[in-house]
């Protein structure tokens, strides 16, 4: 591991930030302050933090309805991703996205996704118009083991595949779709085997391990830039919470779950890795955990306290150009 | 003012405004070595290249997601459906992304994507190769619809469809390819959103557009030899739809007609009658007629097809009785 200790103070950072808010999420909205539904990606931090710590703002990522993490990951504000979750107007999208529908365009994030599988082509055609440009940008498209059955997952890879579009196709296997075990709907171990198909790259990742994801991600963005075309990365993870937040989770037994946050809890295994390698104490750890719990508490209370959207807003950002 | 055919004209709209701006590109199927079903991308791969007039895989989803895509990321891409039929294969990326994500983004990003969507009835074509589905996108905010009917409109819609910063869904009538008629030299735009008065008169407002327009103008021929003078508009676009226009007209006339190639039932015709009776039934004198086709799928058999065809006759005899 030759990583200094700012990076990994970053990484950590990011991936710390993503479960403490993700904790007071499925607070929040147990509580029944929060409106809509929401997705925890609790236990998946080590993709997104690992990935997006290879790309800068000019890069895009597309995410999922999932996709907290992904916009914490790509340097989106705690602030506006509160506020919109509590669909206030002071919120990344004035409070018209909500928990599913989370943007920050000026950091490269394209949008979570409230349709399972939207993302890959939006992310296809940011990597088209980066290659248009010849601006060196890449695309990351995240995106679930569920997802990889839609059509347009073919659709997307293959034409990202014939035209060598800088794009990284990311699957989060989390073993789940809603309540359907991974093996149930696939008769392939592997999503990673079906980039044979397409002719790129497939490789599997340990999910759960951000160096790993670091160094997966790093070969398969460079390779994009150097105009080499897609790479599919399988990040093999598991789905610690449930579904949604309020999902009664009958499909598996919590000794599955706590199996695995046991063994497999990427933060946990950071934490190993950089205190065992004397890269970092306890006590960073413990210094940036508090920064990012102060961060979270003070992003609810602003949220709390925020307006809503004016009455005047609903028909605002509709069109560019006026129609009654 | 010279002639030209409605094909050459979007020929004309599609050079200048890739001439004009780098970030306009075209893609669908077939069209740069085929140069389009119609010959309406003749030349522009010679003029511009292959990386912007781009044969993609038959992949509707992948096309048109990645067009909203490089839309999102600063592009101006026009976008082929090949028949507007294959629409329905896209519907996600067309109602729940392209439509959706400015708004529900809160304003932070401008998706300027024009699909271009062949449709009307052509010889035998059949059920899946001649429908006018434009009714469907009235009803999902955040598209504009346009639909030329002659060669000058269909240039200056084109041209600004592509300037437009909102997405556009530009159907042309696979009929009116070869048609020719007079084009202004230079920059013609057509604004979005404005109807044209075609022929004024003071009997009967007869609200068209597209092909049928062209029925319209003939019935208007037989009528005026039969001394009912009728007012002849082309929505020229349908989303907006140009009320200002259409009350200014009955308000003269005090008798509206709406004649429309697609099924009468559920289309432009009954939102415009509804919207009358809504907002100023007083300005008529009679009822609303509908004119569109029978509710069923185009047929194959052409003893069959014409009956779903609607003719001048058809037009004429119900402007009779309407004015009686
Ligand atoms: C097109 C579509 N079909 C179904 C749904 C409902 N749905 C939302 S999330 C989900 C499961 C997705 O599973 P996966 O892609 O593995 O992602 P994960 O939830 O495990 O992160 C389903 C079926 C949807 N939102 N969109």
């Amino acid at each position: 591991m030759n990583h200094d200790a700012e990076f990994l103070r970053h990484l950590y950072r990011r991936m710390i930030s993503i479960r403490l808010f993700e904790e007071k999420i499925g607070e929040l909205f147990l509580g029944g302050e929060l409106p809509g539904f929401v997705h925890l990606y609790v236990g998946e931090e080590a993709i997104a933090v690992g990935v997006c710590a290879n790309l800068t703002d000019q890069d895009y990522i597309t995410s999922t309805h999932r996709g907290h993490g992904h916009c914490i990951a790509k340097g989106a504000q705690i602030r506006p991703m509160m506020a919109e979750i509590f669909g206030k107007k002071t919120g990344y999208c004035k409070g018209k996205g909500g928990s599913m529908h989370i943007a920050d365009f000026s950091v490269g994030m394209l949008g979570a996704n409230g349709v399972v599988g939207g993302g890959y082509n939006l992310a296809v055609g940011a990597a088209l118009a980066a290659k248009m440009r010849k601006s060196g940008q890449v695309a990351v498209c995240f995106f679930g083991d569920g997802a990889s059955n839609r059509g347009t997952f073919h659709e997307g890879i293959n034409m990202a595949a014939a035209w060598k579009l800088p794009v990284i196709f990311v699957n989060e296997n989390n073993q789940w779709a809603s309540t359907t075990p991974y093996r149930t709907t696939n008769n392939i171990e592997d999503i990673a085997d079906r980039a044979k198909g397409y002719g790129i790259p497939g490789v599997i990742v340990d999910g759960n391990d951000i160096f790993a994801v670091l160094e997966t991600a790093k070969a398969a963005i460079d390779r994009a830039r150097a105009g080499d075309g897609p790479t599919l990365i399988e990040a093999k993870t598991y789905r610690i919470k449930g579904h949604f937040v309020g999902d009664p989770e009958m499909y598996r037994t919590k000794a599955e779950v706590q199996k695995h946050l046991d063994e497999n809890d990427p933060l946990k295994n950071f934490a190993h890795k950089v205190i065992g390698a004397k890269l970092l104490k306890q006590a960073d750890l413990d210094a940036i955990r508090g920064e990012a719990a102060r961060e979270v508490e003070q992003a609810v209370g602003e949220a709390r306290q925020a307006p809503y959207p004016d009455e005047a807003e609903l028909f605002a950002d509709l069109y560019v150009e006026g129609v009654k | 003012m010279r002639e030209i055919s409605f094909s050459e004209a979007t020929l004309e709209a599609m050079a200048e405004e890739m001439e004009r701006d780098a970030r306009v590109f075209v893609m669908g199927e077939d069209i740069a070595r085929q140069g389009g079903i119609f010959g309406q991308f003749k030349g522009l791969p010679q003029r511009f290249g292959t990386d912007r007039v781009l044969d993609t895989p038959i992949s509707e989803t992948a096309i048109v997601g990645a067009g909203v895509g490089a839309a999102l990321a600063g592009m101006r891409p026009v976008v082929d459906m090949h028949f507007a039929d294959f629409i329905t294969v896209c519907m996600d990326e067309v109602v729940n992304q392209m439509a959706k994500i400015r708004y529900m983004f809160g304003g932070q990003c401008i998706v300027p994507v024009v699909l271009r969507a062949p449709d009307g009835i052509i010889r035998s074509a059949a059920a899946q190769h001649s429908q006018s589905l434009e009714s469907w996108f009235l009803h999902v905010p955040g598209l504009k619809v346009v639909v030329p009917s002659n060669p000058a409109d269909a240039k200056g819609l084109l041209k600004a469809a592509i300037r437009s910063d909102d997405p556009v869904l530009y159907f042309e009538h696979k009929a009116l390819f070869p048609t020719k008629g007079p084009v202004p030299d230079g920059d013609h735009l057509v604004p979005i959103g404005k109807a044209n008065i075609v022929r004024p008169g003071r009997d009967v407002t007869i609200v068209s557009y597209s092909m049928m327009l062209h029925r319209v103008l003939e019935a208007a021929d037989k009528l005026a030899g039969q001394g009912i003078e009728a007012e002849v508009i082309d929505l020229r676009t349908i989303s907006p739809i140009d009320f200002d226009a259409i009350y200014a007209s009955i308000a003269k006339t005090h008798r509206l007609m709406v004649v429309h190639e697609a099924v009468k039932t559920g289309g432009v015709g009954a939102e415009i009658a509804a919207r009358v009776a809504e907002e100023n039934l007083d300005l008529l004198d009679a009822p609303i007629v509908r004119i569109g086709a029978p509710y069923v799928p185009i047929p194959f058999s052409p003893n069959l097809e014409k009956l779903v065809k609607i003719t001048a006759d058809d037009v004429t005899l119900a402007a009779i009785k309407l004015c009686k």
